[in-house]
C-alpha cells in the first residue's frame, strides 16, 4: 500500500524543487503569503504555550511542525467555504481569518472564544475526536443541495481513523458525493499511541479506496505539496466531483498538550531528524531567490506585535458573565431554566 | 472505615496513597491475582495513563494485559463485551467520562440487557472507568458528570468513591462483581488527599453508603468530587450550631436506601448534592426513595443542590456551574430554618 499510496513532494527537505512541473506555478504571492502564514501561526502556538506555562491560559495542544499541513491546505479554499477544525488546528482557522484574540479566549476557557468573525465560516474545534467529520460532508451536502460551489473542509488526526464517526463520515460523503476535502494530519501520534499501533495498514489514504474516495498521500511537511494538492480536491469538489481523502503526513514536534510529557513514550530522538515546514521554506526560498531579508524582519515585527496585542487584548477581555452560563442553551429558555439562573443570580446577590 | 461490610485476605501493612494511586493499587493486585484480568484503554499503557492511573502495569503484566487500544471507544467497550462474555474480566478505561457517549450503544444496547435477555445464559463481568467531573480548568467536554444516564441504564451498577481507601476496595469489589459496573472517578479528588490504604486485597461491599459524619438536624447527602465541598459547607453549618449528619453514598446504583432512610428519619431533613445537572439527576432518585420511606418523618422540604440545567460550561464558568459550599450552606440554612 504504501507503494500504491506514495508520499509526494514538491520540495525536498533541504528545500530543492524536486517537481518541476511546479516551477511556473510557485510565485512571490503564493511564497510570502504562505511564509508569512506560517510565521504568524508558530509565534501564536509558541506564545499560547509561554501563557499556559505562565498560568495565563489552560491546558493547550501545540501544532508545531504541522504549519505546513495547516497553512498549505487552508490557503487552497475560497471565502465562502467551511472549515472544521479539531483543538488543534488553530494553524488552519487563524490563516482561514479566525480571530487571534478570540483563539486566545477559547483557550482560557471562554465560550466567546470560538466565535468566528462575520462571514467566516469556521465551526468551534471539535474536542471528542472524529465527531467533526460527519458535520463537514453533511455542511457539504448543504452546499451540493443549494447548488453553490461551495466546499466544507474536516481536519482530523490519525487518531481519529479509528473512531466510528471516520469512517461513517467518509461512507456518507462517497454515498452522496459531497464536496468535502476529508484532510487528515498523520502526525504520528494520538497522545502516546504511534499509528503503527493504530492502525494495521500501512497508510491512512488507503482507507479511501473501500469507500472510493479518491485518496492521495503528501508530505505534510511540504507547503507546496500540500497547497497543490488541496487546491486539486477543492476543484474537484466545486465540479461536483465529490470529496477527496488527503493523508499529510507530518510530525508533532511538540507535546500532545501542555499537560503531556511525550518522553514517556517516544524512543529517544525520534523526529529529531525532522526539518520543520517553516524552516524547510526559507531553504527553498533562499535556494530559489525569494528571500527578501528586510521583509521577513519587517514581518517579524508586525507579527510579534499582532501576537502581542492579541494577549493583550484577551487580558483586558471583560470578566465572564455568569448570565452566559443559562442565556444562550435555547433560543427561548423554558421557564424552570429561567428559574434556576434567578434563584442563582439571587444567590450571587446580582438581583 | 465500615468494618462490617468489609472482607480482607493477606491485608497486613498500609501505605499513604492519593486515589489516583490507590486505583493503580487496586489494578496492579487484581491483574496479579487474577490472570484473566485484563485492562483496555486509550493511552493506558506505555504512557500510564494520562492521569498515570494505570502508570507501570504494561511494564509489569506486559501488552497483552493491559492494552494500548485504538481511539474508540465502542470498539473498546464491545470488544470488552465479547471478551467478557468469553472468560476475561475487562477493565477499560475511558480517557474522561465525556468521551463515553460514543460507547453509548454498547452499554444501553448490549451491557444493560446481555443477561437479562439470554436468562442469566451470557454476562458480562465487566467494568468500565471514567474519571468524571469539573473543576480542574480542562477544556470543553473533559468535565461532564454522567452519572444519572448510567443509573438510568437497567442492568449495570455505578460506584463512585470519595477517598483513596474506598476508591482501592471498591474498585476490586467492582472488578469481581459478577456484572457491569461503571466506576467512576473524581479526578479533582484525584490527588487531593493521601490515606493509609491496605497493601493487598480488601473489597468494600457496592451498594452500601457511609455514615462520614453524625449528626441531628439535617442529613447532606453526596458523593465523589461533591463530599468534600458538602463537608466544608457543614463545618460552616455546625459553627452556626447546626448539627449536621453526612452520608456519602459510594455506590449509585443500586442506593444504599436503608441508610438514607435512617438517617433522613432520624434528622427529618435532607439536603442533596451533586455537580450532574439538575433535571433527571440522581437527586430526583434520591428525593423519591426519601418520599417512599420517610415522608412522615420530614420536617422540611429536601433541598437540592445541583449543577443547572445546562452544558457544563468552558472552564472560565465552571466555578458557577458547580455547587459551591456557600451554595450548600444556604440550602442547609434553609432546611434547618424552616
Ligand atoms: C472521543 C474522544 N476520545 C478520547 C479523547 C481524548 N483524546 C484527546 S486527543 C486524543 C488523541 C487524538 O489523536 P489524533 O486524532 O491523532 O489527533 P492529534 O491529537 O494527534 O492531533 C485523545 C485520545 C477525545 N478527545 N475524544
Amino acid at each position: 500500500m504504501e507503494k500504491q499510496f506514495p508520499i509526494k513532494k514538491i520540495i525536498d527537505d533541504q528545500g530543492n524543487l524536486i517537481d518541476s512541473q511546479y516551477e511556473g506555478e510557485i510565485d512571490q504571492e503564493l511564497v510570502q503569503q504562505l511564509y508569512y502564514h506560517m510565521l504568524r501561526i508558530r509565534l501564536f502556538d509558541r506564545k499560547a504555550i509561554s501563557l499556559q506555562r505562565q498560568g495565563r491560559i489552560g491546558t493547550y495542544p501545540p501544532f508545531e511542525g504541522q504549519e505546513a499541513s495547516q497553512v498549505g491546505s487552508v490557503l487552497a479554499l475560497g471565502n465562502d467555504d467551511w472549515v472544521f477544525p479539531t483543538y488543534r488546528d488553530h494553524g488552519a482557522t487563524l490563516t482561514f481569518g479566525a480571530d487571534m484574540m478570540r483563539t486566545f479566549l477559547y483557550w482560557n476557557g471562554r465560550s466567546e472564544g470560538v466565535i468566528p468573525p462575520e462571514g467566516k465560516n469556521i465551526f468551534p474545534a471539535a474536542v471528542p475526536i472524529a465527531t467533526q467529520i460527519p458535520h463537514a460532508v453533511g455542511t457539504a451536502w448543504a452546499e451540493k443541495r443549494k447548488d453553490t460551489s461551495n466546499v466544507a473542509i474536516a481536519y482530523f488526526g490519525d487518531g481519529a481513523t479509528s473512531e466510528g464517526d471516520f469512517h461513517e463520515g467518509l461512507n456518507f460523503a462517497s454515498v452522496f458525493q459531497t464536496p468535502t476535502i476529508l484532510f487528515n494530519q498523520n502526525n504520528q501520534y494520538a497522545i502516546s499511541v504511534p499509528v503503527e499501533k493504530q492502525m494495521h495498514s500501512e497508510t491512512i489514504a488507503q482507507k479511501g479506496l473501500a469507500y472510493d474516495i479518491p485518496s492521495v498521500r503528501i508530505d505534510g511537511n511540504d507547503c507546496f505539496a500540500v497547497y497543490f494538492e488541496t487546491k486539486k480536491a477543492v476543484e474537484r469538489a466545486r465540479n461536483g466531483e465529490g470529496p477527496t481523502l488527503i493523508e499529510a503526513v507530518t510530525w508533532r514536534t511538540g507535546a500532545h498538550t501542555t499537560a503531556d510529557d511525550p518522553t514517556k513514550y517516544r524512543p529517544d530522538g525520534q523526529g529529531e531528524n525532522v526539518i520543520n515546514p517553516v524552516e524547510r521554506l526559507e531553504h527553498y526560498m533562499k535556494h530559489h531567490d525569494f528571500w527578501d531579508e528586510a521583509w521577513v524582519t519587517k514581518i517579524e515585527n508586525e507579527l510579534t506585535n499582532e501576537v502581542e496585542a492579541a494577549v493583550e487584548a484577551m487580558e483586558q477581555y471583560p470578566k465572564p458573565n455568569p448570565e452566559d452560563l443559562f442565556d444562550h442553551v435555547f433560543q427561548n429558555n423554558p421557564k424552570q431554566l429561567e428559574e434556576q439562573k434567578h434563584a442563582y443570580l439571587e444567590h450571587l446577590g446580582r438581583v | 472505615m465500615d468494618v462490617k461490610t468489609e472482607t480482607k485476605t493477606q491485608v497486613n501493612t498500609t501505605q499513604k496513597l492519593t486515589m489516583v494511586q490507590a486505583v493503580n493499587d487496586a489494578l496492579k493486585t487484581m491483574l496479579e491475582s487474577d490472570k484473566t484480568t485484563m485492562l483496555l484503554g486509550e493511552d493506558i499503557g506505555k504512557n500510564g495513563g494520562v492521569f498515570r492511573a494505570t502508570e507501570g502495569l504494561q511494564e509489569q503484566f506486559g501488552e497483552d494485559r493491559v492494552v494500548d487500544t485504538p481511539l474508540s471507544e465502542s470498539g473498546i467497550v464491545g470488544t470488552s463485551v465479547g471478551l467478557a462474555v468469553n472468560g476475561f474480566k475487562p477493565v477499560a478505561e475511558m480517557q474522561f467520562m465525556g468521551f463515553i457517549y460514543p460507547a453509548f450503544d454498547q452499554l444501553m444496547t448490549h451491557v444493560s440487557r446481555i443477561r437479562a435477555k439470554t436468562m442469566g445464559h451470557y454476562s458480562v463481568p465487566l467494568v468500565v472507568r471514567a474519571p468524571y467531573g469539573a473543576g480542574i480548568r480542562a477544556p470543553e467536554i473533559h468535565s461532564d458528570s454522567a452519572e444519572a444516564i448510567f443509573t438510568h441504564m437497567p442492568g449495570i451498577k455505578v460506584v463512585c468513591p470519595s477517598t483513596p481507601y474506598d476508591a482501592k476496595g471498591l474498585l476490586i469489589a467492582s472488578i469481581e462483581d459478577p456484572d457491569p459496573v461503571i466506576f467512576m472517578e473524581p479526578m479533582r479528588s484525584y490527588r487531593a488527599q493521601r490515606e493509609e490504604v491496605p497493601e493487598g486485597k480488601y473489597t468494600l461491599e457496592i451498594g452500601k453508603g457511609k455514615r462520614v459524619q453524625e449528626g441531628t438536624d439535617v442529613t447532606v447527602i453526596a458523593w465523589g468530587a461533591m463530599l468534600p465541598v458538602a463537608q466544608q459547607a457543614v463545618k460552616q453549618a455546625e459553627q452556626q450550631g447546626m448539627s449536621c449528619e453526612v452520608l456519602d453514598l459510594k455506590t449509585l446504583y443500586p442506593l444504599d436506601r436503608d441508610l438514607i432512610a435512617e438517617s433522613v428519619q432520624k434528622t427529618g431533613r435532607a439536603v442533596i448534592v451533586h455537580e450532574a445537572q439538575s433535571t433527571g439527576g440522581l437527586g430526583q432518585d434520591i428525593m423519591s426513595v426519601i418520599h417512599d420511606t420517610s415522608f412522615l418523618y420530614l420536617r422540611a422540604p429536601i433541598e437540592r443542590v445541583t449543577g443547572f440545567d445546562v452544558p457544563v460550561p468552558f472552564f472560565a464558568l465552571e466555578d458557577h456551574h458547580l455547587p459551591t459550599p456557600k451554595r450548600v450552606l444556604a440550602s442547609i440554612e434553609k432546611a434547618v430554618h424552616f
